[in-house]
């Protein structure tokens, strides 16, 4: 029987965060979505089981993303991780293998070099010692590298690291010491006993020589024991919680979990998996003093500190979704607590009604808001229709009901469903089967959340059609383009390679730097209420610097919002892709009678 | 209020003493740029809502900022939040913002 009274604190640590995790995990995984229950047990012995194994080796102990966004810091998590977990598994086998038994207690494996105090002469036993004392040093290496990190934050390639709460900083300490505390009780041990390796047995030596290692080498055993059950107790309460609820994570939401439109179980471990790496930071195009950050926004709510005016300034651009290593969906937990904090005043809206009757067609165009604010965009989708011969209604010609999103994106879910009602009641009223619009936030709101069973395209998507089945022809442009990828389209809708397609068909596209997912955001986002005019045409100033930096001759894109946004600040003329389609249209002779026919009869109504 | 001999109509007069300034001190506070109003109505001349009904922005910051808040709790509830009256803004005032702030005030209030 292998005991002694040091190993109660890593033992009673062990038993508590047992303990606190079961009970909070029971707690989630009963509040799930209705259904999720028999997804997960239908689930349960798939093939995405091993898949969700397979993400757990690559993220949570190898860190493959982080080491995507930079090399030296996917390392430092990577060691942490990957070491320590090693350290379990081959002192697991170097036990058996020593005892010829597989029941030993709990604490045996973390201590066995006190337990276990003569020298090894076996050679297997000596590889085990070995391989520990390496994968020991691969620890070490990347606790050090975090220290360094503490005090020079560019070495690991980010610009800010995350400034970590009170509570935070003490079990980053507590982490920090244990395999340091690790390595001083082997040595010390290895000093009189000579059991240790590579490693451990000069430092040994070392230590003999000027301390008493036979009577003080319990007392290293004692602080590692004591770090070891601190870190244990701290991590229900830190950021490390993210260690466990991470893998659980990963397996529900390979077996197809996910959040929708309410905070489920799900969500609570969704955002219990935050690890607090900061990468969110960099990513963010808003002000890191502000600290209103995802990283912050996801502390406050754990540590139910929520600010709605912080909750509530954050662009929704969808950058920080894609850097995030765990994956976690980042602007829908923001959105769900603005709904939870939401002011609704939907009894406003009782003057939407279904006034006129609307008139039957096959299409129907909606330009949507910010598109009536660029009239050129709809001209331009109006003489397209036209040259393509194609029987469209301008639903929304005289000016339009809001779609519904900018309100839904303050939390308002219910006055946003109003309005949803009213334009959708409409859109069935006209018996269309396809439904095309100029505005990528009506794009995403019709597709997410007004349930229409008709095709929904944005023009970007309509386009390409209208050419492919010759309905259309441009003439080539040859002008030097650039595209900027709006980000309720690109991020919000997945839509990237149609609008290239479009307009590699006829101009010069130039690539840049920072596109599709990496694009940067253009400032005009309806999604922040709170953000100051001023550092909304900062963040503004840098995209529109970043899209003219190739030196394009025009800057395309496909949203009248990041139109309107970008065009004061950019040294090209900001444009939308319907323009610059319409701009090269070859009309034939036939169309271009009726067109002149229109204009002189737009000149006598002016006269 | 000093006796002129004549009397003014109640309607056509502007008490600034009387007045309930507290929501435009609240708007002010959490939306500075609210300050730069002019008054040139483009928010209004843009606004989705107010083609439809009886919703005027322009009228509703100003009765705000001389202090007649009555029966602004109903007119603000029309707003969509479009943005609209953002992006035509000639002194780029956080509209949205605005309107928000107006209904938070009239919601504290009611609450109290």
């Amino acid at each position: 029987m292998h005991f002694n009274l040091f190993v109660l604190p890593f033992s009673a640590g062990m038993v508590i965060l047992v303990a606190l995790l079961a009970l909070r995990y029971f707690k989630w995984l009963s509040h799930l979505e209705t259904g999720n229950l028999k997804t997960i047990g239908s689930k349960f012995f798939s093939l995405k089981t091993l898949h969700a194994l397979r993400e757990i080796f690559m993220e949570c102990l190898l860190h493959r993303k982080v080491f995507k966004n930079n090399v030296l810091l996917g390392y430092m998590h990577m060691s942490l991780a990957f070491g320590w977990f090693l350290l379990i598994v081959v002192g697991k086998f170097e036990t058996l293998y020593y005892t010829g038994k597989h029941a030993n207690e709990l604490y045996y494996p973390v201590f066995f070099r006190y337990f276990e105090q003569h020298p090894h002469q076996s050679g297997m036993l000596s590889l085990f010692n070995a391989a520990m004392d390496l994968i020991l040093l691969l620890i070490l290496s990347g606790v050090g590298i975090a220290l360094l990190r503490r005090f020079r934050p560019g070495v690991t390639g980010t610009k800010s690291a995350t400034k970590h709460s009170f509570g935070d900083r003490l079990a980053l300490s507590a982490l920090w010491l244990i395999f340091p505390l690790r390595l001083l009780a082997e040595s010390s041990t290895a000093g009189f006993s000579g059991n240790g390796s590579f490693l451990t047995q000069p430092i040994g030596n070392f230590m003999a020589l000027f301390i008493p290692v036979q009577h003080l080498s319990i007392v290293f055993w004692w602080m590692y024991s004591l770090s070891l059950g601190a870190f244990m107790v701290a991590i229900p309460y830190s950021r490390y919680m993210h260690i466990p609820t991470e893998v659980l994570l990963i397996l529900l939401r390979n077996w197809g979990l996910k959040t929708n439109d309410s905070f489920t179980g799900f969500s609570e471990i969704e955002v219990q998996s935050c690890s607090r790496c900061g990468i969110c930071i960099d990513t963010c195009q808003m002000d890191a003093r502000k600290k209103n950050q995802m990283v912050y926004f996801l502390r406050e709510y754990r540590y139910d500190q929520l600010r709605p005016d912080l909750t509530d300034n954050c662009l929704m651009c969808g950058r920080c979704n894609v850097a995030c290593p765990v994956g976690i969906d980042l602007t829908r937990q923001r959105l769900l607590q603005r709904k939870k904090s939401a002011l609704e005043h939907h009894e406003g809206f009782k003057y939407l009604q279904q006034h006129q009757s609307i008139e039957k067609t096959k299409v129907i165009y909606f330009a949507g808001c910010m598109s009536h604010l660029s009239p050129a965009i709809s001209r331009s989708m109006e003489k397209i229709f036209k040259a393509a011969k194609v029987n469209y209604l301008f639903l929304d010609k005289e000016g339009s009901v809001c779609c519904g999103r900018p309100l839904k994106l303050s939390g308002q879910f219910d006055a946003a469903a109003k309005l949803m009602e009213h334009n959708r009641q409409q859109i069935i009223a006209s018996g269309a089967t396809t439904l095309v619009t100029s505005c990528p936030i009506c794009y995403k709101s019709f597709t997410e959340d007004y349930h229409l069973r008709i095709r929904v395209l944005h023009h970007s998507e309509y386009l390409p059609e209208l050419i492919l089945q010759k309905k259309i022809t441009v003439h080539p442009s040859g002008k030097k383009v650039v595209y900027h990828d709006p980000c309720e389209l690109g991020r919000g809708s997945g839509i990237y390679e149609q609008p290239r397609l479009l307009l590699n068909h006829f101009t010069d596209l130039v690539p840049i730097l920072r596109e599709r997912e990496n694009a940067l955001c253009c400032g005009g986002s309806l999604g922040n209420l709170t953000i100051s005019p001023d550092e909304r045409g900062e963040i503004t100033k840098t995209t529109a610097g970043s899209l003219n930096s190739p030196g394009p001759e025009i800057v395309a894109t496909s949203c009248p919002m990041c139109k309107k946004s970008l065009a004061p600040f950019s040294d090209a003329p900001v444009k939308d892709i319907a323009e610059i389609v319409a701009d090269h249209l070859e009309i034939t002779t036939e169309s271009q009678k009726s067109s002149k026919h229109s204009k002189e009869q737009e000149m006598v109504e002016i006269n | 209020m000093k006796d002129w001999g004549f009397s003014i109509l109640k309607g056509r007069q502007i008490d600034f003493e009387n007045n309930d300034f507290s929501i435009s001190e609240f708007v002010t506070l959490h939306e500075p740029s609210f300050k730069w109003c002019i008054g040139c109505g483009s928010c209004t001349a843009t606004c989705s809502a107010a083609r439809l009904t009886d919703f005027n922005p322009r009228k509703i910051k100003l009765l705000i900022r001389r202090g007649e808040t009555k029966g602004i709790a109903e007119e603000a509830a029309k707003c969509m939040l479009c943005g609209k009256c953002q992006l035509v803004c000639p002194r780029g005032i956080n509209t949205r913002n605005v309107i928000q702030n107006i209904k938070r005030a009239l919601n504290l209030r009611h609450a109290l």
